[in-house]
């Protein structure tokens, strides 16, 4: 579904990823963490090439990133992305800003990306909230709005960029819920958190980066047991036990 | 003493009130056609600004340095007086048989202004966070869709009130127009004056219906403001 081969990217003359490769297989819940400044935003953010990549070769649903020819805009559609801030449109009521790309880009009708929409509102526990603007929402009805934002465009893969990382942490399982219940739907998800439960309950492999690298690739009960690099110990340490 | 025998009737009714009333008429048809012209030209001229293509930038900017920095009256003049004469002699005559004047005076208000505006809209467009373009693209949308549906009508929102300034000036400038012959309000109140010598009424009846003009854009923008555009704010 999703496979980077061999891939570079450089910010200047900074190294922000160094030989990535991973495939993620259809259906797989695969969680990115790392120290910050490690790469993981990056890395997911090529994956819908909001970052673009300097050497290497992806491939996204059997769509070459590289190629001249890939609809970019086209393959953006099918994917779904979740920021860290939300970015909801605020010009727009909750209602229209999950209806906007199903009437503009699917040329879904009307009445039935509402319906859609408020299906997905209802799935998101906010079905009263159709008729509010984002910034009258707290930051964890905000995220699942933009949740529910991204699935109307029926995605085949959604990315989650630290999606709880602004939240206050009493907002922070009301979102991580809503991801979860996604993940056992078999949606393809590549979530970069440091939600370490949600990594150990939902994901299917942890995939652990330093300084653009990717150190280690391991299903959670192996990484959080027996993590193999150092720096993922060292990690982990600080984590779980962040005093110390 | 005063000699002067001021007579207001003059302007109130008659055949010189109807003078009046029909260079308004010229006003706000030529103010309200160049406004909606000015804002849409503005835009685009805008979203060229913001364009990763080079030479689209380069070709807006230097269209706003241009018309922005020389006098309105030349212009005017230009079009009028000078662009004629590059076009062939067929569109030459039937630019005569039109009210070239008018049409004229809509070209250089029209471009003239939406200088001001790109600009205006273009400051607007730079305070937006650059994650609504990017949430926008991540969507699906391209450039000009994402520009078009999010942040356009972000930036426009909150350019509402330097905008109201240039429809205003427009609507001020469009007394310029007199200088080409387009009978609008100015070019009617000096009518008036020079067939009655009575000057303080025919400019004391304009400046006022100016002032009402210019009253009643900064209220309907506000209105529209208030009840389309920030609907969250009204409440």
């Amino acid at each position: 579904m999703i496979e980077f081969n061999g891939v570079h990217k450089w910010f200047k003359k900074l190294h922000v990823l160094n030989d990535i490769n991973l495939h993620v297989k259809p259906g797989e819940v695969v969680v990115v963490c790392g120290p910050s400044g490690s790469g993981k935003s990056t890395l997911i953010r090529t994956i819908n090439q909001l970052e673009p990549i300097n050497e290497g070769t992806l491939l996204v649903d059997g769509m070459n990133l590289s190629d001249k020819k890939t609809d970019i805009n086209k393959l953006r559609a099918e994917i779904g992305f979740v920021f860290q801030q939300f970015n909801l449109y605020p010009h727009l009521s909750v209602l229209s800003n999950i209806t906007l790309a199903p009437i503009k880009i699917r040329n879904t009708p009307k009445a039935q990306a509402q319906q859609q929409a408020m299906a997905l509102l209802e799935r998101v526990g906010l079905a009263e909230k159709r008729d509010a603007y984002p910034t009258q929402l707290s930051g964890g009805q905000q995220q699942r709005v933009a949740i529910a934002r991204a699935l109307a465009m029926k995605p085949r893969i959604m990315l989650f960029d630290e999606p709880t990382s602004a939240l206050d942490p009493e907002m922070i399982g009301e979102v991580l819920d809503v991801m979860q219940k996604l993940a056992k739907s078999g949606m393809t998800m590549v979530v970069v958190t440091h939600e370490m439960g949600f990594a150990r309950e939902v994901a299917h492999r942890v995939v652990f980066m330093d300084q653009g690298q990717i150190l280690e690739v391991a299903p959670p009960e192996q990484f959080f047991l027996h993590p193999q690099h150092e720096r993922a110990q060292q990690f982990l340490k600080q984590l779980l036990s962040p005093m110390h | 003493m005063l000699k002067y025998h001021f007579d207001w009737s003059i302007v109130t009714s008659g055949k010189y009130f109807d003078w009046l009333v029909s260079g308004l008429k010229i006003t706000l048809e030529l103010s309200s056609v160049s406004i909606v012209l000015a804002f849409l030209l503005g835009l685009l001229i805008a979203v060229m600004r913001m364009s990763h293509i080079k030479p689209i930038r380069f070709i807006a900017s230097a269209y706003l340095e241009f018309f922005r920095n020389t006098p309105l009256l030349v212009q005017i003049f230009f079009w009028y007086f000078g662009s004629y004469k590059i076009l062939p002699t067929a569109v030459n005559d039937w630019l005569n048989s039109t009210n070239f004047e008018f049409a004229a005076a809509v070209i250089a208000l029209t471009i003239y202004t939406s200088a001001f505006i790109a600009e205006d809209i273009r400051s607007g467009i730079l305070s937006i966070p650059k994650e609504q373009m990017e949430a926008a693209r991540s969507a699906g949308f391209s450039f000009l869709r994402s520009m078009q549906y999010i942040i356009l009508p972000q930036a426009v929102r909150i350019t509402v009130p330097p905008l109201v300034n240039q429809f205003l000036n427009l609507a001020k400038n469009s007394s310029l127009a007199m200088t080409i012959g387009v009978m609008e309000l100015t070019y009617q109140a000096r009518q008036v004056e020079s067939y009655t010598f009575k000057g303080f009424e025919a400019f004391t009846a304009a400046t006022l219906v100016y002032l009402v003009i210019s009253v009643s854009i900064t209220w309907a923008v506000h209105v529209y403001d208030r009840r389309v555009l920030n609907p969250q704010k009204a409440g």
